[in-house]
């Protein structure tokens, strides 16, 4: 049950990231209110893994990916990225290491600019960071859009609205490659795709985290394909982290009721598995007025007296497998209500 | 007009509804869209369809050529939709104002922009009982009441004075759903009616649809992309690509003994659960095809792995399965003829890296 805590957080000359107790909060208008989209949550990343950070809508893990590329700035907490601390950077250093961390988004469309021609689109960050000559610029573009499947020659003549939405995504990650960026967020870069293009973008994003030796953090409310590209999954409900574990583990052993509730709702495709009975009773509560303790315990099938009032920690359960829950559901729970 | 539907009573023999070749064509500057081409079926009274495709396959227009929602301009219709008995394809808009809600309704897939937002829940409710059933006001606001409790709306009586922005994404779908329902309609027609809610909701919507079609014996027609969700909640599936019907069969029978490799396709590219992670997905190469001039032959042919000159040159007839009359499908080599596992020996022997950066869409 969603909760706090730095337990986690790895020791390692290997981190690429770190985030220790991101805060990030808007106002309300003039009312006095704020909306808590983040509130407290930790995490590490280290070179080469994929961290899936998965949730449903309103739980702020796009706004957590936002707040790493200090796009708004975090309210509190810290982010080191290869040894920088973000919040500190302005002016020319910010944007100098934000070339080391590029962000792909959800609708491919409208994320590339519809009046340019497309290799235009991808050669613009080498051109604004005056990278190489003309001509290194010119083989360096080529050769990305070949290697995401898209021909030089066709983008060089044509607009994004020309392009599929499928493409449209390999041409957005081609983008964020030109600079040769360490760190790739990618948020919902598939929830727009039909399925069996999502397939493809996926299978790509594999192929180049290891051509390139990318570090990626893959936002997406489909817990299947987050599993699928994820060497470790961070559970995120209401501004919280519920549970961070290695992808395989987290699926066989999901010990947070809020894991198991969001694998017990997604739709087999194969009739012989019998369809739940609904996991779950309401919605998740507003983030201007978060609930006290633990923030499930409005909707938790095992909540008690305690959730109301203490939020729980993250601990270790299993190697590698953190759950902030007082009464995880793979331990027995006290007087069951 | 609504005499004549109301003599057709719900129990006459035959089935609810019955497509001939139904084509919707569509005049564009680019030429003539194809987005339904010669679709034929018939679905059961109180049975739950699936019809499953990616996008452009027409299962929307379709949908909405058997309801008549389509755009008045530049369209052309061909074909034959009977509903109850009667024939429904070539009604005007007036014509058709008394089928719809009573006989059939429609939700879809944002209900933000579906429902009125400068209007009362109650009102958008209960306008459709007082003007299709002639209720009295009083009446229709206690039926409006009923209904949200129907859906599993809590506090029903506050929530109809309340106005569609005071609610969420899955309060509001329970509303459309409520709307829907309003009149009794014998099919409903939900399109991607889970699409735009997180999967807890998602789940939540499609036990609510499941349980009042059968309260109210209706039929379903749900219009999805998503396998998953016509798997646990329809009795048959129809699969649309490059605007024709491919396949349709009883959904075990489907899942189980697919003949259609777009089919098999379609299901191996979603990723599984239970596999591993980093398992590397089945995609599928290229993209759908252009309805303004579609492939002669089979329309999946250029992105099929089994395809052969014959897929290219003729298109295969919809052919019903020699064990089972109702699951059709249309496909030259289908996925467990001779052939097939001749293709899929091959293919397995000479290994493709399969889904490569390069390749299509």
């Amino acid at each position: 049950m969603a909760g706090t805590g730095t337990a986690h957080l790895r020791d390692s000359d290997d981190v690429l990231l770190r985030v220790e107790n991101l805060v990030v909060e808007f106002p309300v208008g003039r009312t006095g209110l704020k909306v808590n989209a983040v509130s407290g949550i930790s995490f590490d990343v280290i070179r080469g893994e994929t961290l899936g950070l998965v949730g449903e809508s309103g739980c702020g893990k796009s706004t957590t990916g936002r707040a790493i590329m200090q796009l708004p700035r975090p309210t509190s907490g810290s982010v080191r990225f290869e040894g920088n601390e973000l919040t500190a950077l302005s002016g020319d250093p910010m944007r100098e290491a934000r070339t080391r961390m590029q962000m792909i988004f959800q609708d491919p469309i409208s994320s590339l600019n519809p009046r340019r021609k497309v290799r235009q689109v991808v050669m613009e960050p080498l051109n604004i960071w005056k990278r190489g000559s003309a001509q290194e610029r010119s083989q360096k573009v080529d050769s990305i859009l070949e290697q995401v499947g898209i021909d030089p020659q066709r983008a060089a003549e044509s607009q994004a609205h020309q392009f599929s939405g499928g493409q449209c995504q390999r041409i957005s990650i081609a983008r964020s490659l030109v600079l040769d960026p360490s760190l790739i967020i990618c948020d919902e870069p598939v929830s727009a795709l039909d399925v069996s293009v999502q397939a493809q973008v996926l299978n790509l994003l594999e192929d180049l985290k290891k051509t390139y030796g990318l570090t990626l953090i893959f936002i997406a409310h489909d817990l299947a394909v987050v599993k699928n590209i994820s060497d470790r999954v961070a559970v995120m409900y209401l501004g919280k982290l519920c549970e961070v574990a290695p992808s395989d583990d987290l699926y066989h052993h999901p010990m947070h009721h809020y894991t198991r509730v969001l694998l017990d709702s997604i739709p087999v495709p194969d009739p012989a598995v019998a369809v739940r009975k609904t996991a779950i009773e309401g919605e998740i509560p507003s983030p201007v007025a978060p609930p006290p303790g633990c923030r499930f315990n409005t909707r938790c099938p095992a909540a008690q007296d305690i959730c109301r009032t203490q939020e729980p920690q993250l601990r270790e359960l299993a190697a590698g497998h953190f759950v902030a829950c007082h009464f995880p559901a793979e331990t027995p729970v006290p007087n069951p209500r | 007009m609504s005499d004549l539907i109301q003599a057709s009573s719900r129990d006459i023999a035959g089935p609810l509804l019955e497509l001939t070749d139904v084509t919707t064509h569509f005049q564009t500057e680019r030429g003539l869209v194809r987005a339904v081409d010669g679709v034929s079926f018939t679905l059961d009274r109180g049975k739950a369809l699936g019809i499953v495709g990616e996008s452009g396959s027409g299962k929307t227009i379709l949908s909405r050529s058997i309801m008549g929602l389509l755009p008045p301009r530049g369209t052309v219709r061909g074909g034959s939709v009977r509903f109850e008995g009667r024939e429904v394809g070539n009604l005007g808009r007036n014509e058709m104002r008394s089928v719809w809600g009573k006989e059939m309704a429609m939700i879809f897939q944002d209900p933000m922009t579906s429902l009125n937002p400068v209007m009362k829940i109650g009102k958008q409710i209960a306008e459709p009982l007082q003007i299709h059933l002639g209720m009295t006001k009083q009446n229709a606001w206690a039926t409006a009441e009923k209904l949200l409790t129907d859906v599993r709306i809590p506090e029903a009586k506050r929530r109809l004075e309340q106005y569609p922005h005071e609610m969420s994404g899955g309060m509001r779908q329970r509303v459309m759903i409520a709307i829907a329902l309003a009149c009794g309609p014998t099919a409903l027609f939900a399109d991607e009616p889970t699409t735009a809610l997180d999967v807890t909701v998602q789940a939540q919507i499609l036990d609510l649809l499941g349980e009042q079609r059968r309260e109210r014996n209706m039929s379903l027609v749900l219009v999805t992309h998503d396998l998953g969700v016509v798997a646990g909640h329809t009795d048959e599936i129809a699969v649309m690509y490059g605007g024709k019907l491919v396949e349709k069969a009883g959904t075990k029978r489907l899942f189980t003994h697919m003949k259609m490799p777009y089919t098999e396709a379609l299901l191996q590219s979603i990723p599984k659960l239970e596999d591993p992670s980093h398992t590397r997905l089945h995609a599928i190469a290229g993209r759908p095809p252009d309805l303004v001039n579609p492939p002669k032959g089979c329309r999946f042919a250029a992105r099929c792995a089994y395809a052969t000159d014959q897929c290219v040159n003729e298109e295969p007839p919809l052919v019903a399965a020699a064990d089972d009359p109702t699951h059709l499908y249309a496909c030259w080599y289908p996925v467990g003829s001779p052939e097939n596992d001749a293709a899929k020996e091959r293919l397995a022997a000479t290994p493709v890296s399969v889904g490569t950066a390069a390749g299509g869409n």
